[in-house]
């Protein structure tokens, strides 16, 4: 590869994360805008936080699945743990920190903490394993989290906080609050999620894996995912890369739980369950491996879609498959790929993987 | 093919309905999980509130309705999309939704949008719990385990008590929890109390051994008819065969397409509805729903109904009119609602407190021949 | 003897994951897929044996092979429709639109037979072995199934080690684009298996819903999941791996409700699967492959 052509690569990266910032600035202010002026529905208005978890999500995702090249299944689980904690963080702050974008700010830090600490303790045993053996690890993990939040219990009063798990045996002195109630999960959230917080974590979250990418560490996770025995001979240290990306991931997801959370009066655990793992999954698969604007582009508009088709009324859901199916199947068409790439002006299809 | 038909035949029906009466009929807005694991009771509770909006149109009645149903697939952020979607349409006045922790969610935005809701079958204590506008049509689940324990220790049905519940589900926990400190209180024994989820509920093996083993004489089960139905099955496989006890999501095992209802003989349950009672408006009720949608309608049918015909007499006494906007009707209905008494299918004499929980009397039944017979 | 019969209970759900698992990890072990749509074909397998036997009243048997047929015709359309045109595509585009089938099998079982549980009926009859006056019972269906998983097991053992399509289809498992040099259909082979793993998925759906005898759109799905980690716990793509591991899922499931908590146990279950993917990264009897450097 000549020098030059390395400099215009570099170029052309600069253009797509430049591009990518633009583009989701631009659609935030414009949305912002609308929804104050009640030009946009409620329908949608109530989507936003929502879809700027999941873009979150579908980037963090994105970062172990399209950068490293490992297959995660269980990425709700970090949603899981950094919702739960992040709830529990705001609700202790309630008293302290009336001003609610800053608890809320603090939450997530507090939600994305303990989700990168899940992330690392549960990377231990995952990145020592390969492929499909690695994804039903992740997916193991993020149903043992589920049933583990199921069956969890936290309190606090006077004397602080208290857990126990199992049964509630928080025994909680008189104006103590049982925060987290197992299987009924949290009540009585304040929802102080806001559409700007949610747009500030999924610039937050572009920026970190953006650098992450394009720093030497982005450059060993895509020498790891080309080929991992010549990464490996170079002197890469492998588990050490991989661990950075899944516990950077985990933590963005953590955070994006936390917004998600903090966006309805209620959580429970099953909410993030395998099915969740999925449909974030689909988000990256669809908006394209190691493409962030794919990601983020392919996160709203399937959380649009479902909504978008109420008025097929029984048919919606079959409707939403069969879309599904169809751009999956789009996305893959060479003659359909060629009629998109026209109007896409970063296509760098050559080097495209060959199946194997 | 035929159902297909059915279906666009009902759709076209409700929509010339609600041409023909859009002027001047109500909004009337409601989700229920009409896809998904839990479609069972969404379209139960649908189907059950269609048939009463078509009577009411049908008849000369001055208060309409406008009926229209969203699936939220018994999941809250879909819940919340849904009742969003239901507010673009222009819901005047709301059902709420068909399960506990989506109703919570949307609650809260009842709670601050000023939308009245009556939730047909959403029993969590959290559902109305600081919500001066949300309602209840069914009995909250505290109340069911705590009469159940009173109702066991009454009629002494046994000392020794085991529980079997899902612990993954609020419904069943929210029951389970005051069972075991009532229970308690009346001295009844918990010997056995175990669980079982979502990914485990096909072999209760175990649990039936449990139960067995301590001298369970009764055997409480704090859930749905489904996997009710396989506990049941799998105990008369092992032979044993102690007291059964449901609440009133055991009804509708009967009428499991199926179903050996041998093998619920003796079961008994607190249910506020029996769809064999010799009550005039039940038969009819359980006449018109076996013809439109040949099944034997449920509680959530039943709930889903009485809910729209507690709309129809709060909006009457209130006299409130199509035209007003969402936050009078809301209003209106609270005044109506804590004041009001209500006959219905699933109770007679229904009150409603000002925290909006229904006081309303269980019924025990007893599954006699493969059908319920009242035990008082 | 309360731990033999919890032993076999252990045997008989484990025999139920088995005989799922075998036919993901047929799938898998040639096409090297994830198959997430397998648990709703089974669901499909079931509701056509429940209407042709219940509705119908043929006999049981034959509702099994019109079961087996349905399932297999699905299996051929749904992989000409969707997965054929995946085969140069990255593997999670497939695995992607194997959930989108799966979606769709579940919401047009919805609207053709409605969200109502049926109860099915056994194919094989409700009655149960005793041993020791009746102390220890082992269900027909249980022994029916087991059977079934063996004569299954030695089925696809033989076929895919003594015909002409069987070795074909390990060719292909092993490398494909070799097989195709060596003149093998690879398209063909790949469409054959997935054939036979739908016929397989219609047994499965009728022996899980004759030992656990409720039928519902969603009733594939989560049996589908606990199959597919049983099939990785013996070792994904071995055949003799699946009955092992979903045996071995069964009875640590139920030994774990029984002895450690019954509301940890699918954490329990997974844990150990976790721990035995750790000892031996390619499960119990899976093969693990040489790097090629």
């Amino acid at each position: 590869m000549t020098m030059k052509r390395l400099i215009n690569l570099k170029r052309v990266e600069a253009r797509r994360i430049f591009t990518t910032y633009a583009l989701v600035t631009a659609a935030f202010v414009i949305l912002q805008i609308m929804s104050s002026t009640k030009i946009l529905s409620s329908s949608m208005r109530g989507m936003l936080v929502p879809i700027c978890a999941y873009m979150v999500m579908a980037v963090s995702l994105n970062l172990v699945v399209g950068v490293l090249g490992e297959l995660s299944l269980g990425h709700a689980g970090f949603m899981s743990i950094g919702a739960f904690s992040g709830v529990a963080a705001a609700f202790l702050l309630q008293n302290i920190l009336p001003f609610a974008p800053l608890r809320l700010a603090l939450a997530m830090i507090v939600a994305a903490a303990f989700a990168a600490l899940a992330g690392f303790l549960i990377g231990i045993p995952v990145l020592r394993l390969k492929g499909d053996y690695l994804a039903i690890v992740t997916l193991a993990f993020g149903e043992i989290i589920k049933s583990l939040l199921n069956n969890f219990y936290l309190g606090v009063d006077s004397g602080g906080l208290h857990f126990s798990m199992l049964a509630d045996n928080t025994r909680l002195l008189a104006g103590g609050k049982l925060i987290i109630r197992g299987p009924m999960g949290i009540s009585g959230i304040q929802k102080i999620s806001t559409f700007p917080m949610g747009f500030a974590l999924t610039i937050i979250a572009l920026a970190v894996v953006f650098n992450l990418v394009n720093s030497r560490a982005g450059r060993a996770f895509m020498a790891i995912r080309d080929d991992r025995i010549a990464a490996e001979s170079i002197g890469i240290d492998i588990t050490r890369y991989k661990m950075m990306a899944f516990v950077t991931s985990a933590a963005l997801a953590g955070a994006a739980g936390c917004l998600f959370a903090m966006n309805y009066s209620t959580i429970v655990a099953n909410k993030f369950d395998f099915n969740t793992s999925i449909l974030v999954l689909v988000f990256v698969v669809l908006g394209g491996q190691g493409n962030m604007l794919g990601s983020i582009i392919a996160a709203a508009a399937l959380t649009i879609l479902p909504e978008k088709l109420r008025q097929f009324a029984d048919y919606r859901m079959l409707l939403y498959a069969v879309l599904l199916i169809a751009a999956m199947l789009g996305a893959n068409n060479s003659t359909v790929r060629r009629f998109f790439d026209r109007f896409n002006p970063f296509s760098q299809r050559p080097e495209e993987e060959e199946g194997d | 093919m035929k159902k297909v038909f059915a279906l666009v035949a009902v759709a076209a029906f409700v929509m010339t309905a609600g041409c023909a009466f859009g002027a001047d009929a109500f909004k009337l807005g409601a989700t229920g999980p009409l896809t998904g694991g839990a479609a069972i009771y969404g379209n139960a509770a649908k189907n059950g509130a269609q048939i009463a909006v078509d009577e009411i149109n049908a008849s000369d009645s001055k208060v309409k309705f406008e009926l229209h149903y969203e699936d939220d697939t018994h999941d809250a952020e879909k819940a919340v999309n849904a009742y969003n979607a239901l507010k673009d349409w222009g819901m005047q006045i709301s059902m709420g939704a068909v399960t506990s922790k989506p109703c919570e969610a949307m609650a809260a935005e009842n709670f601050a949008d000023r939308i009245f809701a009556l939730t047909p079958s959403a029993s969590a204590v959290a559902v109305t719990a600081g919500k001066d506008n949300v309602f209840q049509m069914c009995f909250v689940d505290p109340n069911q385990g705590s009469a159940s324990a009173q109702y066991i220790s009454d009629k002494n049905l046994g000392k020794k008590v085991a529980i079997i519940w899902k612990n993954d589900d609020v419904y069943s926990t929210g029951i389970r929890e005051t069972f075991v400190a009532k229970a308690k209180e009346l001295g009844l024994e918990v010997v056995s109390d175990m669980t079982f989820a979502d990914g485990n509920d096909t072999d209760f093996s175990v649990q039936l051994t449990d139960a067995k083993d301590k001298g369970a004489e009764l055997v409480f089960l704090p859930m749905y008819y489904q996997p009710a139905s396989l506990i049941l099955a799998q105990a008369a496989a092992m032979g044993y065969a102690p007291k059964w006890f449901g609440v009133d999501g055991m009804d509708g095992i009967l009428t499991m397409e199926g179903f050996d209802k041998s093998l619920a003989e003796g079961v008994i349950l607190l249910t506020p509805f029996n769809a064999d009672s010799k009550d005039v408006r039940t038969i009819a009720f359980v006449r018109e729903y076996k013809k439109r949608f040949g099944e034997v309608p449920n509680q959530f049918a039943a709930d889903g109904y009485d809910c729209v015909y507690a709309y129809k007499q709060a909006l009457e006494n209130s006299q409130a009119t199509a035209d007003m906007d969402a936050e009078t009707l809301c209003t209106k209905m609270i005044e109506q609602f804590t004041s009001m008494t209500f006959n219905g299918l699933t109770g007679s004499n229904m009150t409603w407190s000002k925290a909006g929980e229904v006081t309303k009397d269980p019924k025990g039944m007893i599954i006699k021949d493969g059908a319920y017979a009242g035990l008082d | 003897m309360t731990l033999l019969n919890f032993f076999i209970s252990g045997i008989s759900l484990g025999s139920i994951y088995a005989i799922i698992a075998l036919g993901y990890t047929m799938v898998y072990g040639i096409a090297k897929m994830l198959n997430f749509a397998h648990g709703d074909v089974i669901m499909v397998g079931a509701y056509v044996c429940f209407y042709a036997v219940s509705r119908y009243d043929l006999p049981p048997v034959a509702g099994v092979a019109l079961a087996m047929f349905v399932c297999t015709l699905l299996g051929i359309i749904v992989e000409k429709l969707a997965y054929k045109p995946l085969r140069q595509a990255p593997s999670l585009a497939v695995l992607i639109t194997a959930i989108g089938v799966s979606y769709f099998l579940q919401n047009t079982a919805l609207l053709l037979w409605s969200s109502n549980p049926k109860v099915f009926p056994s194919v094989v009859g409700r009655g149960a072995i005793k041993l020791f006056d009746g102390q220890l019972s082992l269900s027909h269906v249980t022994v029916v199934t087991i059977v079934t998983c063996v004569v299954i097991m030695i089925c696809l053992t033989w076929f895919t080690g003594n015909t002409r399509m069987g070795k074909a289809m390990r060719a292909c498992s092993e490398d494909k684009g070799a097989a195709q040099l060596m003149g093998i259909n690879v398209n063909a082979t790949i469409s054959m298996t997935f054939a036979i793993g739908s016929g397989l998925a219609a047994v499965a759906g009728v022996l899980l819903c004759s030992a656990y005898p409720t039928l519902m759109p969603t009733t594939g799905s989560l049996p589908g999941i606990k199959a597919f980690t049983a099939a990785v716990f013996g070792g994904i793509g071995s055949i003799p791996g699946a009955l092992l591991g979903g045996l071995l899922l069964g009875v640590i499931e139920i030994f774990a409700k029984a002895y450690i908590s019954s509301q940890l146990s699918d954490a329990v279950v997974f844990a150990v699967l976790i721990v035995v993917l750790l000892v031996k990264p390619a499960g119990l009897l899976g093969v693990q492959m040489p790097e090629k450097v």
